[in-house]
Order: C-alpha cells, then structure tokens, then sequence
C-alpha cells in the first residue's frame, strides 16, 4: 500500500530473513541482558562502576536501534518485515517453538520506546540512587527488565513472548520489592508477583488455544490460519489481558496493549473478545481516573492515571482497525510524559526526603524551576491540551470510539474531564500554592544528571503528538502490520475536539480554584461515600481480597490440616507401629551367630524352591 | 554315565556342604564346605552344559570359579584377622554383633 492513498484494514506486510545490520537483531536483547549477568555474578566488585556499564548497555540498544531504524525506513514499507532465527528450542512431536526474532514497525516503535526512555530512566537513576548502598543490584534489575521487555516485543511466537513476559514480572517484582526493608514495599511485591500469576494464567491458557486451534504458535503461521478456525475458542484470547489491566496498572498491561495488537488477525476475527476488551478498556480508564482524584500520593495518583491512561489504549486496540494506530500512538506519547511525571515526581521527593504526601509539597515551583516546568508540559500532554502530545492521541482515540458506538466515546470523553481535574489537582497542590513543607526538608533542584532526562522527556511530551501526527505518519508507518481504517464518527471532528476540550478546561478550573487555596495537611475525614470508595481503589484490593485471596487461605489452610492430620498423621502411625513391632519381636532374629543367618538363608531358598515347584505345577 | 549320575552327585556333594556349614564350628571346615557347594553347583552347570550342547553352563562355571577365588581371598583374610585377635577359629566365637 506504500503509494495507494486507500488503507488497509489487514495487515500486508511480509516477512524475510535478517541481513546487513538486522543480522544484529539478537543484540538488542543481548546488551541489557549482558549487563544484568554481569552485574549479578560479579557482586561487589562492580560496586563502584557497575551502574555506568548498565547505563551504556541500553544505550548501545538504543543507538543499534536507531540504525535499525533507518534501514527500515530504506525499505518499501510492505518488506520491512524481518525474522531471525536464532535456534530450535522445542521440538515434540507436531509442536515446534524456536527462538527467533521478528521486527517490523510495530516492534521497532516499541524497541525505540523501550531502549529510548529506558536509557533516560538509567541515566536519572545515577542521581537518584546516589546514596543507596545496593545501587548496583539495583542497575542490574533495571538491565534485566529492559532485556525482558525487549524479548517481550522481540520474539516471533507466543512461547517466547511468554518468556520475555516472565522476564518483565520477575524484574518488576525485584524492582517494586528492591527496598524489601520496608513491609510496605515487601507486600506490594508479594501482591504484583501473585497477581501476575493471575496474568500468567490466562496468557498460557490462551497460547495453548492457539496451539490447539492452529497447530503452532509462531505468529505468521497462526495469522495465516485464523480465517478457516474455529472463532469461538477465539473469545479465551483476552483472558490475560483484561485481568492484569483491571487489577495491576504498571508495565505489564502495556505488554498487554502490545499483545492485542500484535495479535491483531485474531481479534478482528472474534467480535464478541473485541467487544470485551472495549469495555474493559472504558471501565478501566474511568476507574483509574476516580482513583487518581481521592489519592494524596503523589506515586498513587499517578499510578491511578496510568491505569487510566491505559484503559485508554486497550479500549483504542479493542475497536479493531481504526483503532490499533491509535492505541499504539497513545502508548508512546503516554511513555514519554508518563516517565517524565514519574521521575519529576521522584525529583520532588528527592529533595523532600522521600516523602510522599502532596499535602506536604506545594509552592515548589520557586526552589525546583527544571522540574517544574518539564511536569508542566507532562501536565499540559495527559491532558490533552494542544499542541502537547496527549491531545493528538486522545483525540484520536475518542474519534474512533464514538464511530464504534456513543457509550464508549462518552466513556472516553468522560475520563479526559476527570483526567484534567486529577492532574490539575496533583499539579496545584504540588507546585502552586502555598508551602506546606515539614520543618526538616530544604527543596533544592535536583542533579544535573537528574534534570537532563527530565528536560528530553519534557520536549518530547511537548512535540511528539505534533510530529508524529503530522502527515499522518504514524498511521502510514504502522498500518503494514496492524491495518488500518479511517474512523467515521457520527459528529463532525471539530465538535468532538471542542466538547473534549471544554470538558478538559472545566475539570481543570474545577480543581485549581479548590486546591490553590489552603489544602488541610491531614487528610479530612467527613467525606462524601465516592470519596471514601475512591480512597480505597474503588475496593478493588477488597474484592481480590474477598474473592480470591481469603478462600485461597482457607483452601491452604484446609490442606494444612488435612495434611497434619490424615496424611502425616497416618505415616506416623506407620511408623510406630513398625518401629514398636519391630524393636519388641524382629531384633530376636539378630542372634549374632553365623550359622543361625546360614541356617535362615538355607530355608529361605528352599521355601523358594518349594515355592517355585508348587507355581508350575 | 548320562546327566542324572553327575546331577545326583551334585546334589550329594551340595548336601555335604550345606550340612558341614551348618553344623560344624570350625571356621576353616565351613569355609570348605562353602567350597564344597560352589563346586556342587559348577558340577551341575557343567553337566546341563553338555546335555544341552551348549557353552553357557561351562561359562557360568568359571565365573562362579572366579567368584569364589575372590571369596577365599576375603574370607581368609578375615578367618586369619579373627583368629589373632581372639586366638581362635570357632565362627560362635564372634557373636558381638546382635540384638
């Protein structure tokens, strides 16, 4: 399709064998990779330098990438297909998996993303972890988790993405457990370990319907095949999806995001799972937003916003071919001011001795002008004010939710009111207003090592809508692989635009006029119910509790004492019985003469004997 | 002379032995009657050997020949050991190890 003007809804890329530089595919993975191993085996002795290796690696990634790009876009963009195989890794029977790689433009978006913003969040952690005595272990797992996610989008069949998928859980386990001193952060690793669990079970049980339903599972073979299938076994394939993105808001579901689209074929095959996946998407983007409104922490806001924002991208990847574009074009504008608010933020409690609380900030404008400024323009992007980044992929996003339906574009328009108030709120009560500060912080602005990535995220969350947007570029460049298809929504675009950014500015002016004046510096307690739940996370973490976590304790807690009681208990009862009937009548047989033992194997083999003669006979 | 005579030798000569090992005390006798029964058998695989005309019994023979030349080895060594530390041969002699 490179010259026709008329898109596509299915893919039409093609796949060839790596040459030139995409011979090179492999290192991509191998650089972070490398460096986490090294760091690991080599232990203290790279205490002193380990972090500066770690932060080259992935910026060695991030420079092959780069070259891997250009030799993309030398191609015709229907032959920018590349696949590597590395070695057989499975072989029984009918079942093959290799290892091997594939990159077309939409693992390349995700590489540069991956590598991009991953160099910039190593380099800041130079400055921010200065001071912590396992700076090293932590740089390790920082390399690890960029080589998982790399394999994640890397990998050519559902097997090894399921791999790289464990990769990222078990890094991001490391990492959210890494100061496990503190039971809080201790907890809130057990609970991402065990809920990716959850996660973990749905994908496997959705890579084994493809195997089943297809016969393989590397990507062209089953895309070639899901015409002819069986599409009711297709609706399962949302399974993993869904579950994390409804329960854990963090790198993960854009792995999740990745894999609808990547997965594209079978989707547009099953209506009933794209159906699901819409509304899962518009729940979820309207309860992060709640969330993010009732949270005092400046992380937890945020962290209710990424759940929000990605609610966003899987509702965009559930409507099909007019949406996939988009989803993956809100997910690179949402890593670049994303990651810019959250190591703004980690800049603000830097020099507030990790303190959380933004009742506590305010007025940081004066003492963090770098800080300040960059999360303005995060703040201006996720919220969709022209011309940042967030409001050309929003906008987009809602266009082509009101042409599948109104419920789902009034969801979307919805959440981008609630998402201008929430991060208008953090945004006041953080750096306007007045000063709130505990007596013993003295904000100061943080490292220059610190500020510079600040400073490129800030540009890019301020540029990178307009620029990818510009031409229609974004779609022209992954439409090869995803499809795509002009949304027609039932009002014309300018409208729509206005409405949201009216709606945008009202959630705004709502929240600076109740938090640029005094804020309480605890919390206040008579609050209306929706407040209360808010607070609580809408009691997701009460109902994983109620549903999930206490009957699987008491199912363990059964098990225990059935095992204490029935299984050991009868074994110890064996036991005894053996040991008492042994001690009292078989230790006579121990008579210590040879000739008796002579005597008892004499009439051992004749018994034998006799025993054997009465058998055939 | 057909297999049953060296059978029925077998049979007697095993008899001894077992009989010797059983009711003699003498650690020496008893490790001859062992003897005296390992040979009964390689008898009775020799004579199968020939009825059947076949190499398999002749060759169970000398393993069994190889067997208890390394059973000599071991057993006299520990007949001599015993011997010097209790100054004599009986095998009840040794009944340290029991209940």
């Amino acid at each position: 399709m490179g010259t026709s003007l008329l898109a596509s809804a299915t893919p039409t890329i093609t796949y060839a064998p790596p040459e030139g530089v995409f011979t090179y595919l492999w290192l991509l993975i191998a650089l972070p990779l490398l460096g986490a191993v090294f760091l690991l085996v080599m232990g203290n002795r790279t205490n002193a330098w380990g972090h500066y290796l770690a932060t080259i690696l992935p910026i060695g990634s991030f420079v092959l990438a780069v070259v891997m790009w250009l030799g993309l876009l030398a191609k015709p963009s229907e032959e920018r297909g590349v696949i590597q195989h590395l070695w057989d890794w499975v072989i029984v029977g009918d079942f093959r998996a290799n290892v091997g790689l594939q990159m077309d433009q939409l693992s390349m978006t995700f590489v540069l993303l991956i590598t991009g913003v991953g160099s910039l969040i190593h380099i800041y952690s130079i400055g921010y972890m200065k001071d912590d005595p396992k700076r090293r272990l932590f740089f390790a797992y920082l390399n690890l988790f960029v080589a998982a996610m790399l394999l994640l989008v890397l990998a050519d069949n559902y097997l090894l993405l399921y791999v790289g998928w464990e990769g990222v859980g078990l890094a991001s386990y490391l990492l959210i457990g890494f100061w496990q001193y503190k039971p809080t952060a201790a907890a809130a690793a057990k609970k991402a370990f065990v809920v990716n669990r959850v996660g973990d079970f749905g994908l496997s049980v959705g890579i084994m319907l493809i195997f089943v339903t297809f016969g393989s599972v590397t990507f062209p073979d089953v895309f070639a095949q899901v015409g002819e299938a069986d599409q009711s076994s297709l609706t399962w394939m949302e399974g993993p999806t869904p579950v994390s993105a409804l329960i854990h808001a963090a790198t993960m579901v854009t792995a999740g995001v990745y894999l609808i689209v990547r997965s594209n074929v079978i989707f547009d095959a099953a209506p009933t799972a794209q159906l699901l996946v819409v509304i899962v998407g518009a729940v979820t983007l309207i309860f992060g937003a709640i969330i993010g409104t009732a949270k005092d922490e400046i992380k937890k806001v945020l962290a209710g916003s990424t759940m929000s924002q990605i609610g966003y991208m899987i509702l965009a990847a559930g409507l099909g071919p007019i949406g996939y574009v988009f989803a993956i074009f809100h997910l690179v504008n949402h890593g670049f001011f994303k990651a810019n608010m959250f190591l703004g933020a980690g800049s603000v409690m830097h020099s507030f001795n990790n303190q959380e609380d933004m009742r506590r900030f305010g007025a940081i404008r004066t003492v963090m002008v770098i800080t300040f400024v960059t999360f303005a323009a995060g703040w201006l992007a996720i919220m969709g004010v022209p011309p940042f980044s967030g409001f050309y992929s929003k906008d987009k996003i809602i266009e082509a939710a009101l042409a599948q339906g109104w419920i789902p574009g009034l969801a979307a328009m919805i959440g981008a009111g609630i998402t201008a108030f929430y991060m208008t709120r953090l945004f006041t009560m953080t750096f306007l207003g007045k000063a709130r500060w505990t007596d013993d912080v003295h904000p100061h602005e943080s490292p220059s090592v610190m500020t510079i990535p600040l400073i490129i995220l800030g540009l890019l969350s301020a540029v990178s809508g307009f620029v990818l947007a510009w031409n229609g570029m974004i779609e022209k460049w992954l439409e090869p692989v995803t499809g795509f298809e002009h949304p027609e929504p039932p009002i014309p675009i300018p409208l729509i635009s206005g409405i949201t950014l009216v709606l945008v500015i009202v959630g705004a002016l709502l929240a600076y006029q109740q938090y640029r004046r005094d804020v309480p510096v605890t919390a206040p307690t008579s609050v209306s119910p929706l407040t209360v739940a808010a607070r609580k996370d809408l009691y997701g973490d009460a109902f994983n509790e109620a549903v999930f976590m206490r009957p699987g304790q008491y199912l363990t807690r059964a098990l225990v004492w059935f095992d204490n009681r029935s299984i050991d208990g009868s074994l110890l009862a064996m036991g005894s019985a053996t040991a008492g009937l042994s001690a009292a009548k078989l230790r006579k047989w121990q008579t210590g003469f040879s000739r008796s033992y002579a005597m008892s194997m004499l009439a051992g083999a004749f018994a034998l004997f006799a025993i054997m003669l009465v058998v055939r006979l | 002379m057909t297999t049953d005579h060296y059978i029925v030798l077998s049979a007697v000569l095993f008899s001894l032995g077992a009989f010797g090992m059983l009711f003699r005390r003498n650690a020496i006798v008893v490790f001859m009657c062992v003897e005296l029964m390992l040979n009964a058998s390689n008898l009775a695989f020799v004579a199968f050997a020939r009825m059947h005309g076949n190499l398999e019994g002749q060759v169970f023979a000398f393993f069994t020949m190889v067997v208890a030349a390394a059973e000599v080895v071991v057993g006299l060594a520990i007949i001599v050991a015993i011997f010097r530390t209790r100054r004599s041969a009986s095998v009840d002699e040794p009944s340290l190890l029991r209940f």
